[in-house]
Parts: structure tokens; C-alpha cells; sequence
């Protein structure tokens, strides 16, 4: 028995290899499974809430052609590019651990994270905006002209649905420095990447999920 | 153990196409279509999931279970929204039930 099979042995068992698993291959496949039955479970969460925005526009298409024109097209185009882009950093930073390269996975993972928390900031100043507009249902909102209430919906599920959009982007930066320490002590490597990849595939169905609320919230509005 | 490692030529290519379809979306919503503004922008919408789910999340190297997963996500998706609108856009169609 050479030295070198007992210290990749070693290795395994200790850092890599969960004693559940034959090896690391059917333990990769799992973790993926894993993680796409919980995004399963989340298609279904936000798939409810993209089903409530769909009843209630087809129910007061008025109101919502009014509140529309109220959405930030420009603020919601920015954002969209800076979350694609941080899914492309996400993507070279699973790539980067796949190889076993811990300096760009750092670098890799922070980009990830500052793109992050640019997405955010554009948000909050979003919010902020609608705070000064009276357009925050239950804190502040007054609506002058008809259909209050309609309006008011509309409102609702724009700040329940990015607002839980945005909650999710910041389990996801949580995540990511969890992934940075690690990547710092030297945890991850070539035979053992899988948490990078999970919270990547994490990462980029929080992406999906905005890929979907941007067109419905900022830009068919802008003709109903 | 074997990985599939995607080029990063591949990534840069899929974030291009990204870019392209958001400035076409954004450009293609100020034009009065109708109706078909929904459709273009949704129709523009399921084209970036595909190319996210595909590429960045690899769903084009994983096993045929993990798809069958991916699918059945979807598939229910599609259930929640059909079966809820089955009900909601019929109302009024017959005397006895009132609209919404």
C-alpha cells in the first residue's frame, strides 16, 4: 500500500467524503439532487406569488396600469444587469473551485458579493423612493386618484415579491461569506467543491427568480 | 471522480446573450404591441431561464434524475398556475357563479 493511496484516502475520509457514500462521485450527485428538490420546493414558493400577480392584473387591469407607471424602468434595468452579472462571477466561481484554484475562487466569490449588494442598494433606493411617493401599503400610502385599494394591491405584491426576492439575496451573501471563510482556510479543493456549487446553484435561481419578476413588475405595465 | 468543467468562453458567451436579451426586453417594452408586449417580454424571460438553468446551474451535465427533479419543478409550476387560472378566468361564464 503506497504512502500516496493512504494519504488521498486519508484526505478523503476525513475532509471530502461523508461516510454515508461509497465516493465523492455518487456523494456530488446527491448534494445536487438534494439542492434541486429544495429548489423544487422554492419554484413553488414564489410560484404562488407570481400566481397571485397573475389573478389580480387580470382582475384590475386599470389599477395596474395606473401603479405601473410608477415602477422605476431604469433602476429595474440596471439591477437585472448587475444580478446577471453577478450570476456569470457565481458561474467562474464554482468554475474556479472545480480546478481547485482558491485565490480566484476568493476573488470570485467577493465579486459575487459586492454585485450582490449593489443589487440591494438599487433596491433599497427603490424603496426609499416609494417611502418619499406615499406608495408603501400599511406604512404610507396615499393614492389621490380612483380604484385606492386596486392600486394598493399592486403595491402590496411588488414589495411581498421582491421583498422576499430580497430576503433570499441576503441568505444568499450570508452564504457566499461562509464560502469566502472558507475558501480562506484552504477547505475547499478539487475533490471536495460541493458547497460552492450548491450555493451557486442557490445564487443562481435567486437570479431566475428575477429574470421573472422584471419584465411582470417594471416593463408590461409600461402599455396596459 | 469525474467533472464536468465548462469552459469559460462558454460563460462569457451565455453572459453576452444575457445582456443582449435584458436590452432587448427593455427596449421592445416601449413599443405599443398590445396584448403581445406580455408575450414578447415572458417569450424573452423563459429564453434567460433556459440559458441560466442550462449553463450556469449545469443542468446540461447532471444526472437524469437530477433532470427529472428540474422537470418536476416546473411541471407543478405549470399545475399551480393553469389549475388557479382554470378557475379564476371562467368566472361570470355561467349565471350561478359570480365574477371575482
Amino acid at each position: 500500500m503506497s504512502t500516496r493511496w493512504r494519504r488521498r484516502k486519508l484526505s478523503e475520509s476525513t475532509n471530502a467524503l461523508a461516510h454515508q457514500f461509497d465516493d465523492l462521485e455518487q456523494q456530488a450527485r446527491s448534494n445536487t439532487l438534494g439542492m434541486w428538490a429544495f429548489l423544487a420546493t422554492e419554484v413553488l414558493f414564489f410560484g404562488g406569488l407570481f400566481t397571485a400577480y397573475v389573478v389580480y392584473r387580470h382582475a384590475f387591469p386599470e389599477a395596474f396600469a395606473v401603479g405601473s407607471k410608477h415602477m422605476d424602468v431604469v433602476a429595474g434595468t440596471v439591477n437585472t444587469a448587475v444580478l446577471i452579472a453577478s450570476s456569470l462571477m457565481m458561474a467562474l466561481a464554482v468554475q474556479s473551485a472545480q480546478l481547485g484554484l482558491r485565490r480566484p475562487l476568493i476573488m470570485f466569490l467577493l465579486l459575487t458579493m459586492t454585485l450582490g449588494a449593489v443589487f440591494l442598494g438599487i433596491k433599497a433606493w427603490e424603496y426609499h423612493h416609494k417611502y418619499v411617493e406615499n406608495l408603501v401599503p400599511g406604512v404610507n400610502f396615499v393614492w389621490e386618484g380612483p380604484l385606492r385599494n386596486q392600486v394598493q394591491m399592486l403595491f402590496l405584491l411588488y414589495f411581498i415579491m421582491t421583498g422576499t426576492h430580497a430576503l433570499h439575496m441576503v441568505i444568499g451573501i450570508c452564504l457566499l461569506t461562509y464560502l469566502v471563510l472558507g475558501a480562506r482556510r484552504g477547505r475547499f479543493s478539487r475533490e471536495y467543491f460541493f458547497p460552492v456549487e450548491i450555493i451557486g446553484l442557490y445564487w443562481h435561481f435567486v437570479d431566475l427568480v428575477w429574470i421573472f419578476l422584471f419584465p411582470l413588475l417594471y416593463l408590461i405595465g409600461l402599455h396596459l | 471522480m469525474t467533472v464536468h468543467i465548462t469552459p469559460r468562453r462558454t460563460y462569457y458567451l451565455v453572459f453576452a446573450v444575457l445582456m443582449i436579451l435584458t436590452a432587448t426586453t427593455t427596449g421592445v417594452a416601449f413599443i405599443d404591441m398590445g396584448p403581445f408586449n406580455v408575450v414578447v417580454a415572458l417569450f424573452i424571460a423563459s429564453i434567460k431561464a433556459v440559458l441560466v438553468v442550462l449553463f450556469f446551474m449545469h443542468v446540461l451535465h447532471v444526472t437524469n434524475l437530477t433532470k427529472v427533479f428540474v422537470a418536476a419543478g416546473i411541471v407543478w409550476l405549470a399545475i399551480l398556475i393553469a389549475l388557479t387560472l382554470n378557475d379564476y378566468l371562467t368566472r361570470g361564464w355561467d349565471p350561478i357563479s359570480r365574477p371575482f
